[in-house]
Parts: C-alpha cells; structure tokens; sequence
C-alpha cells in the first residue's frame, strides 16, 4: 500500500470512532436515555471515512437518516451531537432535531435527513452556488439503495449532469431500504447502472473496503473540482444492525448478518494493517481507548447538560418573526 | 406618478436587486431566454450573465436546491411556473425549506424567495388555475406576500430579496398586465403591514391580491347606494397584520373577509377566528367570508366564472353583513 503509516491509521482511527459512537448510542438507546429513534452506521464505517478523507472544510456533504458516520468522518463535534440524541440546550439542534436533523453548517455539513433522498436536491443547491461563487469546493450527496428509487434522485442526477455541478453522488447500498431488500425494489443489480441514464460515470465499489472508497471517491472529487461534473458511485456493504435500534429483524436470518460480520469493515482493515506491520497491538489499543474515553466524555457532556427551557420550542423559526403568531 | 405594470414591477425588484447583490440569481422554466411564462421577467432577458438560469421541469431540484444554495451562500430566486406545480415540489417546500433552520436549531438564515403565478386566468383549468397561499400560511416556516399593485409588488419584492427567511410570492396572473403608479425613487415595504386601499364606515372589507380589485369595485359600486366600505389588502399573510384588521373592525363593526381560493379552511377563516375572539365586542353581525366553491376550478367560461369569487359576491357579502340591506 503506497499509503503513509499515519493516514491509514488516521482511517482506522475514523472508523472506531463512529463505531464507539454507534455502539454507545445504541447501548444508550436501550436503557432508555434516549428519545426517539436512532438508524445506527455500525458495518458501514469505511464509506463515510474514505470518501471524507478526500474532503476539506469547506466542501459540503449532504447526509441521511444514518448520518452519524457522515458527521463524526466530516470533523463534527461529538459532545454536541451525544447532546442532540438526548435532546439537550447543548446540542447541535438545541434539542429541535435530534439524531435525524443534524447539521454543521461551520463544518459544511447541510444536515442528515430524515426524508429519503431529502439531501439530494440541497446537494444539487449548493454544487449550483459553488459553480456560480466560481469556487473548486465539491459536495458529496450520501444516499441510500431505497433513495434511489425516488425522484429526487434521478430529478437531481440529470439537474447536476446538465449543468455539470461539482457534486459527487454516494450511494450507500446496505442492502435494505427499511425492511425491503434491494433486489426486490430495485430495477437494476447495481445502483451505479443508472448514471448511464444521466450520461455521467457510474461506479460500483465494495464499500466495506476503505481504500476503494477513499481511491473512487479521489477520483470522483478530483473529476469535480476540475470541471468535470459528477459522477455517481455505489458502496456496496451492508447493513449489520437494523433499520433503527429495536428493529426486530424479521426480514432476514441471523446467519445471514454473522455471514457479513465477517466482512465488516474495521476489522477487515485491521487484519490488513496487522499483517502489514503498520498497526501494533500497543496502537490498536489506544487508538480504541482514546475512541471510548471520547465518547464517554460526550455522554457525561450530555447528560450533565440541560434540557432546553420549554418555551424555546418558540425560538429559531424565523430569523426576524415580527408580527408572527405563535 | 410614472405607471407600469405589474410585470414590470417585478422586473425592476429583481434589476435593482441583482444589480446590488451578486448573490442573487433566479431560474426555473422558461425564464431565461423567454422570460417567464407570463413574462414577468422580460426586463432581465439578456442581462445578468449566467444568473437567469432555465431549468429543466424537476420541481423537487428547483425548490430543495433553493435550500442547498441558500445555505451555501448564495440568494436563490426559484420560479415555481404555476401555483400548482408547487404540489409537484412540495416535499422539498414543506419537509425541508420550511423545516430546515427550526429543525437545526437556529443554524441557518435561508434567504431564498420561491415566486411565481397563481390564481385564475382564462379557461386554465384545474391543474393551471389554483390559489393555494392559504396551505403557505398553515405549515409553519415560510413567509408568504400576496401583493396585489405594481407599487406592492416591487417594494415587497425588494424586501423579499433583504430577507433572511424563506418567502413565497404568489402572483395573480390577471395582474400581470396590470398598470400603476410607482414612484422612481427606491422604496421597500415592510412584511406585515397591511395597506387601507379604500377608506370607509360601515364594512371591512380584508383582502389580497386580484380580489382586492374586486373588493374595490364592489365599494365603488355600493358607494352609489350609500353604503361605506373600507378594503384592507393584507399584502402578505406571514406575518399578517392584526393591528391594522381590529382597528378597522373597531371602526366599522362588521367584517367580509375575501380571497379566491376555496372557502373551506381558506385563510379567512384564521381572520375570521382571531378577529371574533379580539374584537368580539365590536361586531354587530356575524363575519362573512367570499371564496370559491369547493370544487376544483372548470374549464368552461360560464362554469368558471359560477365557481370563482368577483366583486358581485363581494357586494352581496357586504349587504349580508349589513342585515340583507
């Protein structure tokens, strides 16, 4: 691997962090300490880490309902996004979105999404300001293997390929749209078939593989800061846990996940690193503690944190709500 | 005063405003080379370099990358064609713009103005003819101006184009062509002050748009027959202007409330229950609305003109009110 020590540590460092962050949040939905809902990334790590290894700050992403991987790879902050999840004053959100709504505009990040294909037409948005602002930023549109299936999808592939808009389209095919496996929905056997449609290069990668990824998406970004339009690319993996934790699965036989457990991606790239002499049991270790004294300090930061005042349900709708009834 | 149209009104917001604020662009269908459907944009054919944008008809991507360029920097101006065509959309209107800076916390000033021609026009039918403002004005997140003379228009356009919050204009077909005084010197005019286009005693009369023209007819017919009538055109929706609305209630004491869109559930019915409840004292009859029927808009000229408000329902809304005078 042509690849210094330091980044492809760096890589595997991204990954554990997101999978800590997963994993906690998960044991924390399950006791109870969190509202809502929660899609968790855990399996899928290698995507959002490779292709955001490629990325500067003021590029910009668009997200999904599961988003976390997207935020923590992009550089959010995780004591603000633990804080979210539990619906506190100091979350991102302020506790108005939680885990679906996520943003940092500071970071580029233009928010997860809780609608399918949701970000897609904002990425398309913010590709048009760049081309207009005469900018070689670029902006990754994550999606998954259901949104493809909507309009949005091929209204925004054709939108950015007609005015060449620097926008990198990321499918994200874990195999499942909720509880739908993707064969049974989907036209074609690779996502990526359709950027034929849109006269733009279409890729299929296996996306548990975080070199292939950061490689395609290199590419992808290097094609879109130059001019060269977008370019759609389908990481392929798989989705470990369920559409939301405490999904029970009913679609699919527990030897099925073990099969693909096998391939997950942090330690596939962990055998490959150990193998190569690039990775010590000694920096494993700390490369994991560090990762979990992280995410325990962002759930004490969240759970010592305030809940938002009631009343503040009524702030941050509008800029200037003058004369607006509440 | 020097008159123009309507039309041409809004041209010059988007000329003056554009000429100002590089980040201003504006695109959807059929605008750039011929200058909007109705061709409210002519004043800008050839101007502004790469800023006029045709689109291609994806209704999702023109309003959601409104969002995207907004929150990238820029002051998307998106043409919504047809009123109705924002169903098309709506997703990306009511489950992202109107969404986004609530559910973030705060995070984002989405100046972007969404605009384009609502209401009847001749024999358009029922997927070309709706007045919708009312579904605009329920679903928080969007601010919503209604203007009804070239004047208003282009000083509530000026103001759209200063926001730092979403706004939807809708632009009645039929007063595209229509001519008005506005003055050379620039001017802008403040979202949530309702304008007494008419002063009068006994019946207010609360409007916008084309059915301020009709509103205003009707008091100048029922002048002849003694009868005062004060037309207040709210001009925009969010946020409505209470102020001015009770005032003239105190005054008149009696209230028609008219719009072109279906009565059911038609913002009137907001003016209608906000104006009970604060001025219940003042009212010596029951408040009347004037809309359409709640049936979808038909093609046939004499269907159309049975189903869709005028002045003649207004007149008859206002003796209504009066006690059948």
């Amino acid at each position: 691997m042509e690849y210094d020590k330091e980044f492809l540590q760096g890589l595997y460092a991204t990954m554990v962090r997101i999978r800590t962050f997963e994993s906690k949040a998960e044991e924390l939905f399950l006791q109870g300490k969190l509202p809502g809902f929660i899609h968790l990334y855990i399996g899928e790590e290698a995507i959002a880490t490779g292709a955001m290894a490629n990325l500067r700050k003021s590029d910009y992403i668009t997200s999904t309902h599961r988003g976390h991987g997207h935020m923590i790879a992009k550089g959010a902050d995780i004591k603000k996004m633990m804080a979210e999840l539990y619906g506190k004053e100091t979350g991102y959100c302020r506790g108005k979105g939680g885990s679906m709504h996520i943003a940092d505009l500071s970071i580029g990040v233009l928010g997860a999404n809780g609608e399918v294909a949701g970000g897609l037409p904002i990425a398309a948005g913010a590709g048009m300001a760049i081309k207009l602002q005469k900018k070689d930023d670029v902006v990754i549109a994550f999606f998954g293997d259901g949104a493809s299936n909507r309009g949005a999808f091929h209204e925004a592939l054709n939108w950015c390929s007609v005015f060449k808009l620097p926008v990198i389209f990321l499918n994200e095919n874990n195999q499942f749209a909720s509880t739908e496996r993707v064969q049974e929905t989907t036209s074609v056997a690779n996502i990526s078939d359709r950027a034929v449609g849109y006269n733009i290069p279409g890729v299929s990668i296996d996306g548990n593989d975080v070199i292939a990824v950061y490689e395609t998406v290199k590419a992808a970004v290097e094609r879109a800061r130059s001019g060269g339009g977008p370019t759609l690319i389908e990481a392929k993996t798989y989705r470990i846990k369920g559409h939301f934790v405490g999904d029970p699965t009913l679609y699919r036989e527990k030897s099925e996940v073990d099969e693909h457990w096998a391939q997950e991606p942090i330690g596939r790239f962990e055998r490959e690193l150990v193998s190569m002499g690039l990775l010590s049991e000694e920096e494993k270790k700390k490369i994991w503690d560090a990762a979990k004294s992280e995410v325990e300090e962002a759930v004490k930061f969240a759970e010592s944190s305030p809940y938002p005042a009631p009343e503040s349900a009524l702030t941050d709708l509008f800029v200037d709500d003058a004369g607006y009834d509440y | 005063m020097r008159e123009i149209t309507f039309s041409e009104a809004l041209g010059e917001a988007m000329y003056e405003e554009m000429s100002r604020d590089p980040t201003i662009f504006t695109y959807g269908e059929d605008i750039a080379k011929q200058g909007g459907i109705f061709g409210a944009y002519k004043s800008l054919l050839g101007k502004f370099q790469g800023r006029v944008i045709d689109t291609p008809i994806s209704e999702e991507v023109i309003f959601g990358s409104a969002l995207g360029a907004a929150l990238a920097g820029m002051r998307p101006v998106a043409e919504f064609h047809f009123a109705d065509f924002l169903f098309t959309g709506m997703t990306a209107i009511a489950n992202q713009i109107m969404k986004f800076r609530y559910m973030t916390g705060g995070q984002a000033k989405l100046h972007l103005v969404l605009r384009g021609p609502d209401g009847i026009s001749k024999s358009a039918a029922a997927q070309h003819s709706e007045s919708i403002e009312t579904i605009f004005m329920h679903i928080p997140g969007i601010k919503v101006i209604v203007p009804s003379t070239p004047y208003d228009m282009k000083g509530l356009f000026k103001t759209a184009l200063k926001s730092e919050d979403p706004v939807i204009c809708f632009e009645h077909k039929m007063l595209y062509g229509l001519k008005g005084p506005v003055p050379d010197e620039e001017y802008y005019i403040p979202f949530g002050k309702a304008d007494v286009k008419r002063e009068g005693k006994d019946v207010t009369v609360v409007t916008t748009s084309r059915m301020v023209h009709e509103s205003l007819k009707a008091a100048a017919n029922l002048e002849k027959e003694g009868i005062s009538v004060e037309v207040v055109d709210l001009r925009t929706l969010v946020p409505w202007d209470r102020e001015t609305v009770i005032n003239s209630v105190k005054k008149t004491h009696r209230l028609v409330v008219a719009h072109e869109t279906w009565k059911r559930s038609g913002w009137s019915s907001e003016i209608a229950f906000i104006v009970q409840r604060e001025a219940f004292d003042y009212l010596d009859a029951p408040i009347e609305k004037v809309g359409a029927y709640n049936v979808h808009i038909p093609f046939s000229p004499p269907l159309q003109d049975f189903v869709v408000p005028d002045y003649k329902d207004v007149e008859k809304a206002v003796k209504n009110v009066l006690g059948g005078i």
